[in-house]
């Protein structure tokens, strides 16, 4: 399995380190909703098909990648930065 | 049977003689002979023994499907085991043995479990073996008697004992075009993309590229097919954008079309080069690969198929041609299809007779009439075989009338003298690379066969693997998919002439002849066809519970030769078409690997050792050296004739009395730099870090996301935007990656840098009542006294002209100073310090003395920080702030995390005066016989110089409740059962005042 | 049907073996049952066998979408193990194994459950401790553990590397002697034929492709095969769990799933009697009775539903074997394969009614759902009966996340890929 880094280029998974559901929305750092405090950390979208999920490269330039992947066939449709200064692009 | 060396022919060099042994005897042969060729070549009939009956075997293939010639090559005391000796190549020296017999091949006594044939049938030990429902031998135990015995006689070789002194090898290989065998398909793609530019590896799991050519007999652009191939080799080899890979296994297609192969570099080899890998596992990333992987040939089922001297048409043509070898002088041919014609008639030319061809069909094409012709046989159309006889060679067939629609036999048995009988029941491409990147194969009818699936990553196919069976299409398919592959349009292709022998593909659809005896499918694990109906009438009838069932399939030849006729079988019991059975998915590897090879640079060398700067001082200076992660740290600097304990206590009696030094160079450091640097230590550490003066360092814990305790460490505030944040030695790396995380991911506006920067620090930890003083005395270029240097307090300065950076904090207890100096200069300013102690009774001390002063002070590490306890089951809740948010604030107040019989930290003392262990146990009442009532446990213990005891850290149910209280210790593990107290962690000095001086 | 034993088969080898009846029915299914178990994996057979065994709930239905058995019972690498440290965990496993201890006997089918020990390595002092805390925390809870020392580790198991020299030294093992590995296959089968004998319908092909409500009630499920009504659906499909779940609506679980790759080597003469864990990493090892190393590592890291694994953990795992036995490196491996976990949040289990009505769920077997196969069946079989959790397993619950009350094995958080 190949993750395109923004920076590095395709680069083999075991470069990177798997960070888990994209989809989860941290709360407000004063919010005192423990519902959504909870859904945050042990609440997961599963989904068997694309997949938004957040990937680190630990192993190259350590940045953190957005990244669509099918949990059928492996497959990476996206990966981009997460950092929004970069547009997605170094 | 009678095999011999044929007059001339074959792809051998006479010229030279090799000589190996097999089993003890000696034998001859060429190089370009296999084990299994040389040994058939010396008229050896005789290669091994079955799996579960122990029957007589000989050779069914010439290649890697190869079920039965299984062999263990010796080199050395290292043994291979299971190796098809089909794929060995012979040299000088070589050594192999025959498994799975005693004693001897010929003569071995477990083929008596061939008479309980039908008493342990597929699956019969699901039926039995359960022994008595009471009684001594109740529950498991019967089962376990059998076993024993079952355990022995299973299992095929025997592995080494002592460890294997070969290299193995990693290679990363990027490519444009990866093409999978070199038969005239793979050649021809191999071209096709070179000459467009394409970057391509070609890979063969044999040592002699042209797969086909070399033994098809045909001719190609006017040369023997074999010379057509050598010289497309060669100019392949030539091509400078070309990676030729003989003996190379390509087994395993991954996602992103990245595969993996397995290269045997030197195992044809008597002397290996110097260094040289035996293995050499290959990662290759192709941008596109041709699958061009060629066909297997099946054999057919029927009574005493197994017997030595019936092998596959296909692998006697091989001999033949390739080898120079005859299998049997007088030939008999058992056949669904044309292609068993071609190898009769390679065999008469070779020198043998040819007594008669069987086939199951009535309706023969005249060119196949012409061909048995040639072959001067007897044609028995509308026959099959239903028997063969002799022991433990083939001396002769039983034919009878048999029809291809109804598979009903009539007339009488008719018995033909054979030496050798080749079989064929059609082809199955071999699409396992295919089937593992991902779709299911489909049945094609015509062929019999099942073709490759739709392509789900970038591959095309080429050759007899996408059920093209002749050398033309191979070549025109060949050079149509080299042309994809490199991206490249198809023009015209002035495809060279091939002249073949005629022959039509597919075959007719007879799988298995019915008649009394014993039938196999499955060779090596002895799966009969009877096997197969009885997996049917039990219900086993998904391919999957067939084959997990009866374990066909399931042999190191993974069902290559076995599968479809299994489904074949399996099809007919159940009246259904082959496909609705179905076919198991193919997983890799396609052919058996190495785990050397897999291992590859790591074999030997598991994980890389962490060293200290110091390291080599310790060691010079008689530390033992303990294990702690990757890293490698003093465990005790004993003395001669001291036992552990007797060294940590004079260490920390020393340091406790005047001044010992630590290396503490592993502990985890984090650059964390930025405008914002002061508010991210704000949200990740449970304190307040904003506050922090410049040239001030605070002690700070961090909380899990989910709100129980993290990690803790000090972090120093070098500069307005500038702090150097310690982590503890096991969690460096999670701190970093936690601290990227919520950087990147979460708070992206937050302007700040986090570099790790362990590495580039060596840091000694020096204390005691004399630390200051003999600071004092080595340090330039700042005074160390209280008002410069308070408590937490840092300084820059320099020690034997280094720049150093002085911390004065303390783990220990006492007066205490961490002095952190570049890398590279560690062991010098290490030695400056001893030197500079020595007037002071300085001693170096280890982890155990590092550990008995902690926990006399009742410091936390990972032992109690363990992933589930809470700051406040630590008594670390006076570092909760409650002026802001942090990470793990709201959450860490939920019920269950504030539940009042959570395990608190507590201290414990021994009232026996005996050593506490670490992970004993905490009871109210002491049960030794049976323990039970656990209230916690001991997570690290010493003798306490300080207090003359033995004390530990535990973590209790109730914790302060219980200071004062009696309890005991239950290790029944280590048999340590004893009364002690529980009382305060801070054993020693709770008021700080020896640090604060 | 007629009992298995050995005058059984030696009555059947007489007749040719022509007399063996299907181990199971293949019955239609009924328009509605008592209670409908989704998934035919060990966890679904179990608990259907102990529904009608227990609790005489005989009208039942177990729905498998593929062949029985295909999920990750039929591929694991078969250790059976209570050695667990928190008590919750220790005492449900401990269960199970008092089940397996009878199991064959029980079944009236030869599970091969083989009690050859299981012996985890510790490579440092402070490991060694931690090993003896989670040993005596099973002594005191009546469990076996015995600590081993490197000397009789050696005498166990002669490839094995316990010199001062070895990159990663032996210092000792935590041994259970009663845990060991059973035949997985047979488990599958002789419970869907135990159930199959008490009445249960066993039907495979049949894919759940959504539940039948009445309000906020499951009262069935529609399938491939047609709508079939329960007064009860419970759903034991760990692997397919977050599939199935979304069919009912709930899209969000503690539980991410992920490919756990598992590996056979040839078949060897016996050279490893027990099964052992290294403790530098994440391998475990056994040899099965046909002869072949039974081996694995770590998960894979990501979410996958793709039984089929990727490289790298392959490499891995293979380096860390031959740390530890480096005499096996020209073994060869002779086959790897991939099953999906579900990977709780916590590393533990979830049996438990609901989340709906007329639902019930048992899942997040993270990597070590076969050794609980019939200790999860018992409790689950319980909790759907009697409409409450059986003790052994009320720590189980889904809800234990947000409140806090963790059953965190190993430490990590809810960090799926860590446990």
């Amino acid at each position: 399995m190949l993750i395109t880094c923004p920076y590095c280029g395709p680069r083999d998974v075991s470069e990177f380190t798997y960070q888990g559901d994209g989809n989860r929305q941290r709360p407000a750092p004063n919010s005192q909703n423990l519902d959504a405090w909870n859904e945050y950390v042990y609440d997961r979208l599963n989904p068997a098909g694309d997949h938004n999920e957040i990937w680190q490269h630990s192993g190259g330039c350590r940045i953190h990648l957005r990244v669509v992947r099918n949990t059928l066939t492996h497959a990476v449709s996206s990966a981009v930065a997460v950092r929004g200064h970069h547009g997605g692009k170094p | 049977m009678s095999a011999r060396r044929t007059e001339g022919g074959g792809r051998i060099d006479r010229a030279r003689t090799i000589r190996f042994t097999f089993d003890g005897a000696t034998y001859s042969g060429h190089p370009g002979d296999t084990l299994a060729s040389a040994l058939l070549a010396n008229g050896v009939s005789l290669f091994g023994r079955s799996f579960k009956y122990h029957r007589p075997r000989g050779v069914l293939s010439a290649g890697v499907d190869e079920p039965n010639a299984l062999v263990t090559v010796l080199r050395g005391q290292a043994r291979e085991p299971n190796i098809p000796a089909t794929i060995v190549e012979i040299h000088d020296g070589l050594v192999a043995e025959s498994q799975n017999r005693f004693p001897s091949l010929a003569w071995d006594v477990s083929a008596v479990n061939q008479l309980a044939g039908p008493l342990i049938s597929a699956g019969f030990y699901y039926k039995t073996f359960m022994g008595p429902v009471i009684g001594p031998l109740k529950g498991t135990r019967f089962w376990m008697v059998c076993e024993r015995f079952i355990r022995r006689a299973a299992g095929l070789g025997r592995a080494g004992a002592v460890p294997d002194k070969a290299r193995y090898e990693r290679m990363n290989a990027f490519c444009d075009v990866l093409v999978v065998g070199a038969g005239p398909a793979g050649l021809t793609a191999a071209k096709a993309a070179a000459e467009k530019g394409a970057r391509v590896v070609l890979a063969d799991i044999e040592p002699r590229l042209g797969g086909s050519a070399n033994w098809s007999g045909e001719v190609i652009d006017g040369k023997p097919a074999a010379d057509w191939a050598a010289a497309a080799v060669n100019d392949l080899r030539a091509a400078d954008n070309v990676r030729l890979l003989p003996r190379t296994t390509v087994w395993g297609y991954y996602d992103g079309n990245t595969l993996a192969a397995l290269e045997r570099v030197s195992d044809h080899k008597q002397h290996p080069a110097k260094g040289e890998p035996r293995h050499r596992t290959w990662t290759i990333r192709a941008k596109s690969v041709v699958l061009a992987t060629g066909a297997l040939e099946r054999p057919l089922v029927f009574p005493g198929n197994d017997r030595p001297g019936v092998m596959l048409a296909g692998a006697a043509e091989r001999y033949a041609n390739e080898f120079g070898v005859l299998p049997g002088q007088k030939v008999a041919v058992f056949t669904n299809n044309d292609s068993a014609y071609r190898a009769a008639h390679a065999l008469r030319q070779a020198g043998a007779a040819i007594a008669a061809i069987v086939d199951v069909r009535t309706d023969i094409s005249a060119d196949m009439l012409d061909f048995a012709g040639k072959a001067e046989t007897e044609m028995l159309t509308g026959h099959a075989v239903v028997a063969t006889e002799g022991g433990k060679a083939l001396t002769g067939i039983k034919v009878q009338r048999f029809d291809a629609a109804s598979g009903a036999l009539s007339g009488e048995p008719r018995s033909i003298h054979a030496d050798c009988l080749l079989m064929s029941g059609g082809w199955s491409p071999a699409i396992h690379l295919a089937s593992q990147a991902g779709a299911r194969a489909e049945w094609n009818e015509a062929l019999q066969a099942f073709l490759p699936p739709k392509p789900n990553q970038k591959w095309t196919g080429a050759g007899a693997f996408t059920g093209a069976f002749s050398t033309t299409e191979a070549i025109e398919q060949g050079h149509a998919a080299g042309l994809t592959a490199s991206g490249a349009r198809s023009k015209h292709f002035d495809a060279p002439a091939v002249e073949a022998a005629p022959g039509a593909p597919g075959s007719e659809p007879v799988f298995e002849i019915t008649a009394p005896g014993k039938s196999f499918v499955d060779f090596q694990h002895d799966v009969t066809a009877d096997d197969v109906r009885l997996a049917h009438r039990e219900g086993f009838v998904s391919v999957e519970h067939l084959k997990r069932y009866t374990t066909l399939g399931m042999a190191t030849d993974q069902g290559k030769t076995s599968n479809v006729p299994g489904l074949a079988i399996m099809a007919a019991a159940l009246g259904k078409e082959i496909p609705q059975v179905g076919t198991t998915r193919f997983r890799p590897p396609y052919a058996a690997v190495s785990l050397g090879s897999l291992a590859g640079e790591r074999y030997g060398d598991l994980k890389p050792e962490r060293l200290t700067p110091m390291h080599d001082w310790h060691l010079a200076n008689g530390a033992s050296m303990y294990s702690a992660g990757l890293w490698w740290r003093p465990q005790i600097y004993g003395h001669a004739g001291e036992t552990v304990e007797q060294a940590y206590v004079r260490e920390t009696k020393a340091t406790r009395g005047s001044a010992g030094i630590v290396d503490v160079s592993t502990l985890g450091k984090i650059a964390v730099q930025g405008p914002d640097a002061a508010e991210l230590l704000d949200r990740v550490y449970t304190n307040m870090f904003s506050t922090l003066a410049v040239g001030k360092a605070r002690y700070g814990l961090m909380l899990r996301e989910d709100g129980l305790a993290f990690d803790d460490g000090t972090t120093w505030r070098l500069g307005e935007q500038d702090f150097l944040m310690t982590t503890t030695t096991a969690n460096a790396g999670k701190v970093m990656q936690h601290l990227e995380y919520f950087l990147e991911v979460i708070w992206p506006d937050l302007k700040v840098t986090v570099t790790s920067v362990t590495d580039q620090w060596a840091g000694a930890a020096i204390g005691g009542p004399k630390a200051r003083e003999i600071l004092a005395s080595c340090v330039e270029g700042t005074a160390v006294d209280n008002a410069t240097l308070p408590f937490m307090g840092i300084v820059h300065g320099e020690i034997a002209g280094v720049p150093v950076m002085i911390c004065r904090l303390s783990f220990s207890g006492e007066m205490a100073f961490e002095v952190y100096c570049g890398a590279d200069w560690g062991t010098h300013v290490w030695e400056a310090l001893i030197e500079a102690g020595k007037p002071f009774d300085l001693v170096p001390y280890g982890l155990e003395a590092l550990g008995t002063m902690r926990i006399e002070k009742g410091h936390v590490t990972g032992a109690e920080i363990d992933g589930r306890t809470t700051a406040r089951d630590l008594h670390l809740d006076w570092m909760l702030s409650k002026k802001k948010p942090f990470i793990g604030s709201a959450m860490m107040d939920r019920e269950g995390l504030i539940a009042a019989d959570r395990l608190q930290l507590v201290g414990v003392v021994s009232l026996d005066n005996r050593p506490l262990n670490g992970g004993a146990h905490i009871v109210e009442q002491l049960d030794e016989k049976n323990p039970h009532g656990s209230i916690g446990h001991i997570t690290a213990c010493c003798y306490s110089p300080s207090l003359g005891k033995y004390i530990a850290l535990a973590l209790v149910e109730g914790g302060k409740a219980r200071h004062g209280s009696r309890a005991f210790t239950s290790d029944p593990l280590r048999g340590r059962f004893g009364p002690v107290e529980i009382v305060s962690h801070h054993f020693f000095d709770p008021e700080g005042s020896r640090m604060h001086g | 049907m007629a009992e298995y034993s050995a005058f059984a088969l030696l009555r059947n080898a007489l007749s040719g073996n022509k007399d063996w009846k299907p181990a199971w029915r293949k019955p239609e299914p009924k328009a509605s049952y008592d209670v409908i178990v989704i998934g035919g994996g060990g966890h679904g057979l179990s608990t259907a066998y102990y529904l009608a065994k227990e609790h005489g709930i005989t009208n039942v239905a177990v729905l498998e979408k593929g062949w029985l058995g295909s999920g990750n019972v039929g591929r694991n690498t078969t250790a059976v193990r209570s050695n667990y440290l928190l008590p919750p965990n220790t005492r449900f496993y401990e269960h199970s194994m008092k089940l397996w201890e009878n199991l064959s006997h029980d079944l009236n089918y030869n599970v091969m459950f083989s009690q050859r020990g299981c012996l985890n390595l510790a490579h440092s002092p402070a490991q060694l401790d931690d090993y003896a805390r989670r040993g005596n925390s099973m002594r005191h809870q009546g469990v076996d553990a015995e600590l081993m020392t490197p000397a009789e580790i050696k005498r166990l198991m002669p490839m094995i590397d316990v010199s001062d020299t070895a990159r990663f030294p032996v210092y000792g093992g935590l041994m259970q002697p009663r845990a060991g590995t059973a035949r997985h296959d047979a488990v599958a089968w002789g419970y869907a034929r135990g159930a199959d004998r008490r009445g249960v319908d066993i039907v495979e092909n049949c894919e759940v492709t959504g539940f039948i409500r009445d309000g906020d009630k499951i009262v069935g499920v529609s399938t491939s095969r047609g709508e079939i009504r329960a007064k009860k659906v419970a759903v034991a499909v760990a692997g397919s769990t977050g599939r199935v779940m979304q069919l009912a609506g709930i899209d969000r679980l503690p539980i991410e799933s992920h490919v756990l790759q598992a590996f056979v080597s040839e078949s060897l003469k016996p050279v490893l009697d027990t099964v052992v864990t290294f403790g530098m990493g994440h391998f475990y090892i056994s040899q099965s009775d046909k002869g072949g190393l039974v081996y694995g590592g770590d998960i894979d890291g990501y979410n996958s539903y793709a039984q089929r694994g990727n490289l790298p953990i392959v490499e891995d795992v293979m380096a860390e074997m031959l740390a530890l036995f480096p005499s096996l490196a020209s073994v060869r491996m002779l086959r790897s394969w991939g099953g999906v976990c579900d990977m709780s949040m916590d590393g533990s289990p979830i049996i438990t009614k609901g989340p709906l009505p007329g639902m019930y769920l048992n899942c997040g077997w993270c990597y070590g759902g076969f050794k609980a196969t019939p200790a999860s069946g018992f409790c689950f079989a319980h909790t759907i009966a009697r409409d409450e959790p059986h003790d052994l397993n009320a720590a189980f619950t889904l809800d234990r996340f947000h409140r806090g009350i963790l059953i965190d094995e190993k430490g990590q958080g809810a960090t799926p890929r860590l446990h």
